[in-house]
């Protein structure tokens, strides 16, 4: 059988950058994995991702998220429709720990099909304090175009950090 | 980190047309993990499925869902049930809803914990669902079937895929 999981583009930040883009990713897998490690030189902490460049309100999403702070847990949930980015939270922001980098994958499966495209999110962010967090997240992209681009910002502005590391894998299911 | 050959399909399954089931047999066992990944779309608004392993239809099965739709954020609990539940509550016909089941260690001889992805949005409503399954199973996993409710049917191009990933 033949392997498959192939890494398409890896980099870490020399120097920090308002924006990651992955461009051009080929069209010969059937899946996508994006596996982020990141941080935001501002306090907010979510970020937005964007496929193939556009910003029109064609993206929805739905979350789960389970945030220590007094009490053990705090499960909370919100969903945005008709929104022109998909969220991407838990991103560590410049109040929590120094050094300190977050865990985000996303799955995206037939990205060339001609077909909405459903998106799922796993990220954490844990600073040994309070604030911290899990957040799951259904998406989705209401396009029938193949993606050949993903763009990954902050939310409220800022930028990743150096050190922020952005890596996208193509699975194969034959 | 890439994977490569420790990543592998052991298969997968395009279906031509509606059929009620899915299954994944001969699993081999020279595999650590196994990775379930499918979308869930249904000819009715049902929109959900079960599975069931080794096609055991004892009590063996119990699950804990963490959920949200936008508005409640919701936990609940199946237990001594007879199979794995997938759904995203029923929210549309058009849409597919991401699936994904990593069973670990599913050739060793101790019961089998699973972790559940269930990704439905449907712009204004849907559902995010993040499950930890336990099969109290010791037999190797050999057989996977997939499953509509209620005389429902997988539609046409429904994709379906089994992944092998190996420790070493």
């Amino acid at each position: 059988m033949p392997s498959t999981y192939t890494l398409i583009k890896g980099e870490t930040l020399a120097s920090s950058a308002a924006s990651y883009t992955f461009s051009a990713i080929p069209s010969t897998f059937t899946d996508l994995v994006l596996r982020v490690s990141g941080r935001f030189d501002i306090s907010n902490n979510g970020g937005r991702l964007r496929f193939n460049g556009d910003s029109s309100a064609l993206y929805s999403w739905n979350r789960v998220t389970a945030i220590s702070i007094a009490e053990a847990s705090n499960n909370t949930t919100y969903g945005s429709p008709y929104d022109t980015f998909v969220y991407f939270p838990g991103v560590n922001s410049s109040t929590t720990t120094a050094d300190t980098f977050s865990n985000n994958e996303m799955y995206l499966p037939n990205y060339t099909a001609s077909a909405h495209k459903p998106v799922m999110l796993n990220n954490v962010m844990e600073q040994n304090t309070t604030s911290a967090g899990i957040t799951m997240l259904a998406g989705l992209y209401r396009s029938t175009t193949a993606i050949s681009s993903i763009a990954l910002t902050s939310d409220g502005g800022g930028n990743w950090v150096s050190g922020s590391s952005f890596y996208l894998y193509g699975v194969k299911n034959s | 980190m890439p994977a490569g050959v420790t990543y592998e399909p052991i298969a997968t399954t395009t279906l031509s047309t509606g059929a009620s089931t899915i299954t994944f047999s001969s699993i081999p066992s020279t595999y650590t993990d196994i990775r379930l990944v499918f979308a869930l779309n249904t000819s009715s608004n049902n929109r959900a499925a079960y599975l069931r392993l080794n096609a055991d239809t004892g009590t063996n099965y119990s699950q804990t869902f963490l959920s949200g739709d936008g508005t409640d954020a919701l936990s609940s609990r199946y237990s001594n049930a007879t199979v794995f539940y997938f759904t995203d509550g029923g929210q549309s016909s058009t849409v597919p809803t991401f699936c994904t089941l990593d069973i670990f260690s599913y050739a060793g001889s101790t019961n089998k914990t699973a972790l559940q992805t269930v990704s439905g949005d449907k712009n204004g409503s849907g559902w995010v669902y993040r499950v930890v399954g336990l099969y109290r199973s010791t037999s190797a996993i050999t057989q996977i079937l997939i499953t509509t409710l209620n005389a429902d049917t997988f539609n046409a191009g429904t994709t379906a895929t089994l992944y092998g990933i190996k420790n070493a």
